[in-house]
């Protein structure tokens, strides 16, 4: 089985600042990770390449430091690695990154089945995976919670929906995105980090695309138009209740029912 | 008979002119949990739990107890495993949870000052959101930094930065006849007379009662990385806690761990660990300013696990990588605790070269005995957390077994020159082992200090040095 995992690298804390004139984030490269959500994604392709056998590809799209998440995923036990990287691609929104990534995998090889994180970090929109598929024309389940099986040439698996969850059998070629703790996610090995130090990883810029045409990337090619970006507000609104222990009690529990922490 | 005073309405009646009637519980009031602590099985009401916010309502209610010799047992969190805060001899508990604020961070001197009920996850959180660090880490974070100090406890980072005791600079302690006293400062260095600070902290509420602290900090190191090191076997685990040591490395940490007890933890946590390929594991903790500095640290420290047999080393990097192997270090007593009916514990150190042959001698002893003993504990520093199972043992089956298991522990302990307690402290239960420990005369010594502390024995009494 052919499993491709797409991966991001992301700032290294959930405490960025935001520069208040220009409204960009502020990216520090020495403290950034890959997403949290990926590690998901690749823990299920590793097992899905264990038990099915195969080989497991990463591959991202960043600037040229964003190798360093594909090393990653090799310390981790991936056989195969590409960074699609332009300067060109910079500033894309959802709907370009999800063209570049789909573009860079018909470049990459012919996957069984394509693995997402849920969402990113930074992004957070939950968006790029479905995306891709649609412009890759495969089909897409998203919010995977659980692998049953593989069988022929489709994979068994379960969707989580709002009231229920739904099993699903996905003919190969696919695309899931993956839920956090579908797995306990594996740390990355030190013997494995040591042996691929040096392994060749692909590099995609516009020139290697099939479709050339700039304006279908980066900036260009995002009609998402952003007016602002600023940090979220955060609240810490506290109340102080002095009252007999029985009628806290009755008042924690209406304030929860209110919010519906509890029926 | 007692030698203290037992307290009736008119004793409630007075100290409630101290502090709040609403603060006072008395007798009937007093739930269950102020009758015991974490780990043993002693059990005992206090008639009186006093929730006190101040060093003032502490001073009056002591020189009270002191005129009426009532005893008086300190209690944090009550998350103590030797007894030291149950109230044995009844009388008045002062329960410090209340006082719990952060005074002061002191970013000039390098100090916070807190409040003894400060619980250190909260102290932690606190000082790091401010680029600071407390680095005594104890697996218990819900206890008070008020007990931390009445034990000495010292946790996790002890290998590379020390204990409790390590990081205290001043005390606010309030002896037994009410006077409130001072002892060190916001001061580095101190040559001035016998060190009273430091005979307070691990007295476990016997000399006097703590009602403010100020703490040393360091800078927050900016990354660390956690390895965990798989092992074929324990006893190629801890044989190469030596030669890490030896090594030169500065590791913050280094824990050792067996997979039964890992599988405990997953049950308890409902949560899986990041790994199950081997029976042992060892935990390595680095810190410092960048990845790259705390990666040069640890090539070395990686080629000797490897040459000593270990399988790997897997590098948790990130927050969402350690945070579920720490997890599972920081639940191992509760998830030991609740995979079975009873247990007992020892917390000896030994000579950090001797740890092997500690912890070697106690996986001999199970099979000897044939009770389940179950161990994780600070390789690093020769602090070892041993937990004696009792299962589905009878009482005397149980009582004979745990008894045979602690002193050929014990015996082992004192051969390879190791002391009863690392960190949890005597208390109650632990004593009758100190004096096997240390020599008669280091115990004439510190039943002098307690007479001149507290010449009416009022403060925590029976605990510590103080068994027959």
């Amino acid at each position: 089985m052919e499993i491709l995992v797409c991966i991001k690298q992301v700032p290294g804390s959930n405490k960025v600042e935001v520069d208040p004139v220009t409204g960009v984030l502020k990216r520090n490269s020495a403290d950034a990770k890959m997403n949290p959500y990926d590690l998901f994604a690749l823990e299920t392709g590793l097992r899905l390449r264990e038990k099915y056998g195969g080989n497991l590809s990463v591959l991202t799209m960043g600037p040229p430091q964003a190798a360093t998440i594909i090393y990653e995923a090799f310390a981790m036990g991936a056989d195969k690695g590409a960074l699609i990287t332009d300067r060109k691609f910079g500033g894309s929104d959802v709907l370009a990154t999800s063209y570049t990534l789909s573009q860079g995998i018909r470049n990459f090889g012919a996957f069984d089945i394509i693995i997402c994180g849920l969402q990113t970090t930074d992004g957070d929109t939950a968006q790029v995976g479905p995306e891709v598929s649609e412009m890759l024309g495969v089909p897409c389940v998203c919010n995977v919670r659980a692998i049953d099986k593989v069988e022929d040439n489709h994979i068994i698996v379960d969707m989580e929906m709002s009231e229920d969850i739904e099993r699903l059998k996905v003919p190969f070629p696919c695309l899931i995105t993956v839920q956090k703790d579908i797995y306990e996610p594996r740390l990355p090995s030190y013997k494995k980090q040591k042996a691929t130090a040096n392994r060749e990883i692909s590099r995609y810029s516009l020139n290697n695309m099939t479709d050339k045409n700039e304006k279908h990337y980066g900036l260009d090619g995002s009609p998402t138009c952003v007016q602002r970006i600023f940090p979220p507000i955060s609240n810490k609104i506290q109340e102080k209740w002095t009252d007999s222990s029985e009628n806290l009690s009755q008042r924690i529990y209406d304030a929860l029912k209110k919010i519906k922490f509890t029926a | 008979m007692s030698n203290y005073k037992q307290m009736d309405e008119q004793d409630l009646k007075i100290i409630a002119t101290f502090l709040d009637r609403e603060r006072i519980l008395w007798r009937d009031e007093i739930n269950e949990e102020y009758s015991h602590d974490e780990l043993t099985v002693e059990r005992s009401y206090p008639d009186l739990v006093a929730r006190v916010v101040s060093a003032q309502e502490v001073s009056k209610i002591l020189a009270y107890a002191n005129e009426n010799k009532i005893a008086v047992t300190p209690r944090g969190a009550g998350t103590g495993l030797v007894g030291a805060s149950v109230a044995v001899e009844k009388g008045i508990m002062i329960d410090t949870t209340l006082m719990n604020h952060i005074l002061e961070l002191d970013e000039e001197n390098l100090t916070l000052t807190v409040e003894p009920g400060v619980l250190i996850m909260n102290l932690r959180t606190y000082v790091e959101e401010h680029g600071f660090f407390y680095p005594p880490d104890p697996g218990e974070k819900s206890a008070t930094i008020g007990g931390n100090i009445s034990t000495n406890a010292g946790g996790m980072t002890a290998v590379k930065y020390g204990v409790t005791r390590d990081f205290v600079r001043a005390l606010e302690v309030v002896l037994a006849d009410g006077t409130i006293l001072e002892l060190g400062g916001k001061i580095v260095k101190n040559s001035s007379g016998y060190d009273l600070k430091n005979m307070i902290i691990g007295s476990e509420g016997t000399l006097a009662f703590i009602t403010k602290a100020i703490l040393r900090l360091i800078p927050l190191p900016k990354c660390n990385i956690s390895l965990l090191i798989p092992f074929p076997t324990l006893a190629q685990a801890i044989r190469t806690v030596p030669l890490i040591i030896k090594s030169k490395a500065v590791p913050t940490a280094i824990e050792f761990m067996e997979r039964e007890v890992i599988l405990d933890a997953e049950e308890y946590l409902g949560k899986k660990f990041p790994d199950n390929q081997a029976d042992a594991y060892l935990l390595l903790k680095f810190d410092g300013n960048s990845k790259e500095e705390i990666t040069n640290y640890y090539d070395d420290v990686a080629q000797i696990c490897l040459d000593q047999g270990a399988i790997d080393l897997l590098i948790a990097d990130t927050e969402e990588r350690s945070n579920p192997v720490w997890k599972t270090r920081g639940a191992f007593l509760e998830a030991i605790k609740g995979n079975t009916t009873m247990m007992d514990e020892v917390d000896v150190v030994v000579p950090r070269n001797r740890v092997n042959d500690f912890v070697e001698f106690v996986h001999g002893l199970r099979e000897e005995i044939g009770i389940r003993i179950k161990s994780f504990g600070h390789a690093g520093d020769g602090n070892l957390h041993v937990y004696i199972l009792r299962d589905d043992l009878s009482e005397d089956k149980w009582q004979e077994l745990m008894n045979l298991a602690m002193n050929r522990m014990y015996e082992k302990a004192r051969e390879l020159k190791g002391q009863v307690s690392g960190e949890h402290g005597i208390g109650l239960v632990k004593q009758p082992y100190l004096k096997e420990f240390l020599p008669a005369t280091s115990l004439e010594i510190m039943r002098g200090v307690k007479k001149v502390f507290d010449p009416n024995n009022i403060l925590n009494p029976g605990k510590v040095c103080y068994a027959p």
